[in-house]
């Protein structure tokens, strides 16, 4: 029996590993995924046309430029707070959708479905602390944001539109805070939002009658915690969403951030 | 402003020299203006000559070299109505028509600016800020359980009734002052000279040096909410009384 002899070594897992990664790369679905000049088509190698790809060839285009100002990198400029504040509104709507599946926001269930969700869901308990602690913590953030960008003067011209934004969404964060503050339907959540409420009746012409439709009543009941339910989980997020979106979009178009001093 | 390269300082130097250095010379002193720019000593010379000799007898002939006419920058046309033939009085075949300052046509908008690659050195500590910030909300959502109290009851006020913590300033207020005026003028107004802020403020300077003023007023305001928040969130019992969180413990949930 003749000994068949090998004219070619056995590929390697090396080998193997990047015929498949070429014939992927090479294929019409994998091009019609990622745009030209984009570093997925081919592999990345540090140069900087590929530095500019990065951006220019995916979705973060829509957020940063290419190249930004040398110190607008430093974090001692600004501490990252309005970068953190966004980034955890990313994180308490992830946290908040997984707690969206264990609660349902009536007078009966409500303050069950918390308990059952600390007891009896994995890793329930975690994802709440999580999403209430991120809630302050944005609240702290956005309010120090606020201080940064005033005592920076980063709100005169061009950018004082913009600070008008961030009001307005410092005020919507505010208000997502509160309305999420009654869903636990415990002690804590309705007396904090009464005593809250009870201020704003105080406001000339207007004031009962929007505190009215806001608590589906005179009084905080049932149809309250569905109101501030869909106003939580909602109406506000989409709202701040579209502010962001233009506040965002406004720091490129006013040149990028503010400063050097 | 961290270290600009060399090359882009010279280069930024070189584009302010040029686009300024014209521009300061522009007064009547064609001295200063022929050494500026580099029109030939003869043409001046020769422009200087036409310009005595125009006021003396209204000649339009072809060898006027610059725009004598007042305001007129192509003003140098043949007025005698023919086109200019052979040489000029100096036996120049070409004649000056008009300067034009090099600032005037030759703006300099762009002044070099400093730029560094969005990746890797934004996104980089971007990402590191936000890793850094899960870290911390998920640690201490490890150790710290957020409250859930008992069942809700319209009938139990708790003693006592605190709103969320943002909240406690103004509710530290109404201790003081009747609801209209500590729930809705106070923080009313403040949201509204916040607002208009930047309308407000009309100095153009971003140096703290130049701005105390506006410093020191947003600094005694958020004191003002901060003191406030403080003391209606930990030194305020039951009944809404005075009390010392060290002795009487404290009554506040977050």
């Amino acid at each position: 029996m003749a000994k068949i002899i090998d004219e070619k070594p056995r590929p390697t897992v090396k080998d193997r590993v990047n015929d498949t990664v070429g014939f992927v790369q090479g294929s019409q679905v994998w091009s019609s995924i990622f745009r030209p000049g984009s570093i997925f088509r081919k592999g990345y190698t540090d140069s900087p046309r590929n530095r500019s790809y990065v951006i220019m060839n995916s979705v973060l285009y829509h957020l940063h430029p290419v190249k930004v100002k040398r110190h607008a990198v430093k974090v001692s400029y600004t501490l990252c707070l309005g970068g953190l504040s966004f980034f955890l509104f990313i994180l308490l709507t992830v946290t908040g959708i997984f707690l969206m599946f264990f609660y349902r926001p009536e007078a009966t269930a409500a303050w069950n479905d918390i308990s059952n969700l600390q007891t009896s869901v994995t890793f329930g308990l975690l994802v709440r602390n999580m999403h209430r602690w991120g809630a302050h913590l944005m609240v702290l953030t956005t309010f120090l944001h606020m201080s940064r960008v005033f005592y920076h003067g980063a709100y005169k011209p061009p950018r004082e539109f913009n600070w008008v934004i961030g009001i307005i969404l410092l005020t919507l964060t505010l208000l997502l805070s509160f309305t999420g503050y009654l869903l636990p339907w415990d002690q804590l959540a309705l007396w904090a939002v009464a005593v809250g409420t009870e201020m704003m009746g105080y406001t000339p012409v207007f004031g009962q009658e929007v505190r009215f439709v806001l608590l589906g009543g005179a009084e905080i009941g049932a149809e309250t915690l569905l109101r501030w339910y869909v106003l939580h989980v909602l109406f506000f997020p989409f709202i701040i969403v579209i502010f962001m979106a233009i506040h965002f979009w406004r720091v490129r178009k006013d040149g990028g951030i503010s400063g050097p001093l | 402003m961290t270290e600009i390269p060399e090359h882009l300082l010279k280069r930024a130097q070189a584009a302010k020299e040029k686009a300024s250095g014209p521009a300061e010379s522009a007064g009547s002193d064609a001295g200063a203006a022929a050494s500026a720019s580099r029109i030939p000593e003869h043409l001046l010379e020769r422009s200087r000559a036409a310009k005595a000799g125009g006021s003396a007898q209204e000649s339009g002939g072809g060898a006027v070299a610059v725009a004598d006419a007042p305001g007129g920058l192509i003003a140098a046309a043949p007025l005698a109505g023919g086109v200019p033939m052979g040489a000029g009085p100096g036996g120049n075949t070409q004649r000056l028509l008009t300067v034009v300052k090099s600032g005037s046509i030759q703006e300099v908008k762009a002044t070099p600016v400093d730029k560094v690659h969005t990746w890797p050195h934004l996104l980089a500590a971007e990402f590191v800020a936000s890793l850094a910030c899960l870290t911390f909300v998920f640690l201490f959502s490890i150790w710290v359980n957020a409250p859930l109290l008992e069942l809700a009851n319209s009938n139990a006020t708790p003693n006592p009734s605190k709103a969320p913590w943002y909240f406690l300033g103004l509710q530290e207020l109404l201790t003081m002052f009747h609801p209209m005026i500590a729930g809705v003028t106070i923080p009313g107004v403040a949201l509204i000279v916040l607002i208009f802020a930047p309308y407000i403020d009309k100095n153009p300077s971003n140096k703290p040096e130049d701005r105390k003023f506006a410093t020191s007023l947003m600094t005694v305001h958020l004191m003002f909410w901060a003191v406030f928040t403080i003391i209606g969130s930990f030194f305020r019992g039951p009944g809404f009384n005075f009390v010392l969180p060290w002795v009487d413990g404290m009554f506040f949930h977050l």
